[in-house]
Formats: structure tokens, sequence, C-alpha cells
């Protein structure tokens, strides 16, 4: 017999550890996705260009 | 086992069986109410007439919604005290006791420095600053100030939800102008006939709750004839935005026939004493209540459809 018996408050917990890392997660994304279109965008290429001349 | 330490054991599993899920932290931000800023937002940020990277725009609503769901969170914690008190209210988080005060406090304020500043660096610091002082709106203002002190509250408070399409627009514009403003003023003059045919049926709530709702300091008949009134103003706005650069031919459409059941269904509640509202159980008030849900969401649907039109050279006037 298990001595570590899964009990609901278990999977409360795991639910909420669970949400909060897609959460984290999903904050990744959104800042490298940002990232990735602000430094592509027309303004980033215009001040490139600006730098290099 | 001692009485003492018997009784603790319980307070511990009782404390432990009511610990919060992660969809309890969720509710704090009150969903539903996103849902409609979501919307909006989106419709303000579409509609402006200039064009906006997609994930840009999918950032900007996201951030301009977990601002709303901020101030939902901050609401929650002030508020819990009558959110007890009211039936429609009392199984939230806070009130039911599965999230601490200070634990919504925390969320709702580090969501809202969250979302003022991603939205700042996603878009503009214009928008930012238009967020975050609607968050501030609705939180000082309305929740603190004005809520428990006058029963013109939900007239204030509808200020708060109208600004996610202005917010929208200038994420996509960073100017101002007229239209963003009729978005603005739209939601503002619904917002008072909306709830207040919902006080007319959930009246026992506020009385408990001690909130001066108009239909508490004013009565029932002032209230019904308040909610013609303000919707005689909404329709005249309503279809007038038509006429504007965000209007055409299938908003005027839409605009005419609902403002027509709205006004109709407005009229009906004027005319009706408690007697006939108690007799079919607030029938018309709950029937006028869902009209309103559905007025605002095809007005905002039909300014999306005039703006998504415009580039194939269909939507708005020209």
């Amino acid at each position: 017999m298990s001595l570590r018996k899964s009990h609901e408050l278990h999977q409360r917990r795991f639910g909420r550890n669970l949400g909060v890392g897609l959460v984290l997660a999903a904050f990744i994304v959104i800042i490298f996705g940002l990232t990735v279109v602000k430094v592509s965008g027309s303004n980033f290429g215009a001040a490139n260009q600006e730098v290099q001349n | 086992m001692t009485d003492a330490s018997f009784n603790a054991s319980t307070a511990t599993t009782r404390a432990y069986t009511n610990e919060a899920g992660f969809g309890d932290y969720f509710s704090l931000l009150k969903p539903r109410v996103m849902s409609l800023v979501v919307f909006t937002a989106m419709v303000g940020l579409l509609a402006a007439p200039v064009p906006i990277h997609p994930f840009v725009g999918f950032c900007a609503i996201l951030f301009i919604a977990i601002g709303g769901g901020a101030s939902g969170a901050l609401n929650m914690w002030w508020d819990a005290d009558i959110d007890r008190v009211m039936k429609r209210t009392r199984n939230r988080a806070v009130p039911a006791g599965r999230v601490e005060p200070g634990e919504a406090l925390a969320l709702g304020l580090a969501l809202s420095g969250l979302s003022v500043i991603m939205l700042g660096l996603a878009t503009n610091w214009f928008a930012a600053a238009f967020l975050a002082f609607t968050i501030f709106f609705y939180v000082v203002v309305y929740t603190v100030w004005l809520k428990r002190l006058t029963p013109q509250n939900i007239v204030i408070g509808g200020a708060a939800g109208a600004f996610p399409p202005v917010i929208g627009w200038v994420a996509a514009t960073g100017t101002m102008t007229l239209e963003p403003w009729l978005m603005f003023a739209l939601t503002f003059m619904w917002t008072p006939p909306h709830f207040w045919a919902l006080a007319l049926f959930m009246r026992s709530d506020y009385d408990d709750a001690g909130v001066p709702m108009l239909t508490v300091t004013h009565g029932r008949y002032a209230t019904r004839w308040h909610i013609l009134v303000y919707s005689i103003l909404l329709a005249i706005l309503a279809v007038g935005t038509a006429f504007s650069g965000i209007g055409g031919p299938i908003y005027l459409v839409v605009a005419l026939v609902l403002n027509a059941m709205f006004l109709r269904g407005a009229w009906q509640i004027a005319r009706r004493n408690e007697e006939d509202s108690e007799a079919d159980n607030f029938k018309v008030e709950r029937g006028f209540f869902k009209l309103s849900l559905l007025y605002l969401f095809l007005h905002f649907g039909a300014i999306l459809a005039e703006a998504l039109l415009k580039p194939y050279g269909l939507g708005g006037w020209s």
C-alpha cells in the first residue's frame, strides 16, 4: 500500500502550479514574439540605417 | 487525542479543503466583464484607420484585458464585505473564504503594473497612460469613493467600462479623435439602463448590502423613468454615430432596429407598475436586460463590420 496517498488537495495544488507554469510560459512567448516584431519592424530598420549612415 | 488537538486538526482540514485552485484566482479577474473589455477594445483597435501588426494588436488587447481583470480583482478586494451579503456575489472567491483579501489585493496591484508597462512597451505610452487612468478610475473613483456614496454610482462606473475601445484606438494610432469617444459614449450611456434593469429584479440584494442603487434611494418608479430617459439619449447617440467615420449603412440599419426595440422595452418598463412586474416575475425587465447585452454586442459588431469591409470599398459611406 502506498504511503503517499493522493488527496483531492494534491490535485488542486498541481492544477494551480500547472496554471502558473503555463501563464509564465505564455508570458515568455509574448515577450519573445514582441521582441521579434519590434526588432524586425520598420522603425527599427530605419534607426539601424541611420546608425550605418 | 485531546479535544483541543482534535478541534485544531478539524480546523486545519477545513482550511486545506477550502484552499483556492487556479480557477479561483482567475475568477478574481471577472472573466465575463473581461470578455466585454476584449471585444470592445478589439473593435476600437480594428476600427482605427492605422494598420497595426497582428501580434502587437493581439498583445495590446491582451494587456488591456489583463488591466481590466486587475481592476476587477481590486474591486473584489475592496467590496468583499458587500459581496458577502449579496446572493449574487456571496460565492465569489474572497467572500467564500477561498482567497484571502490580501491575495486579491496583491494580484490586482501586480497585474495592474504589469499590464500598463507591457501595453506601453508593446504599443505606446499614451495608451498605457489611458489604461492606468482607467484602472485608477474604476478602483479609486468608482469602487472606493462613489459606489457607496451616490445613486449615480452606475452612471460614473459606466465610464470605466467605456474606456477600452478608446485605449484600443489609441494603441493603434497613438492619437485621439472624435470616433473613439463616440464608442466610449455608446457604452457609457448604455450602462445605466442595463444595470438599472438588473437592479429592478435584484432589488433585495442591493437593499441588503446597503448600496445606494437608484431603486433603493429614489424608488422603483423613478428608476423605471430613468431607464426610459437614458434609453432615449442613448438612441439619439447610437443612431447619430452612424453618420460618423466609424458608421455606415450596415451600422445604421442595426442601430435603427435595435434602438426601436430598446425604446419599446424601456417604454414598457416605464409604464408598468410593481403589481404587473411581480405578477409575471419581472418578465419585461428580464427581457430588457437580455436585450441590452445583445444591443451592445451588435452595435460594436456593426462598427467592426464597417471597419473590416472598408479595404474592399464596402464599409462606411464612401
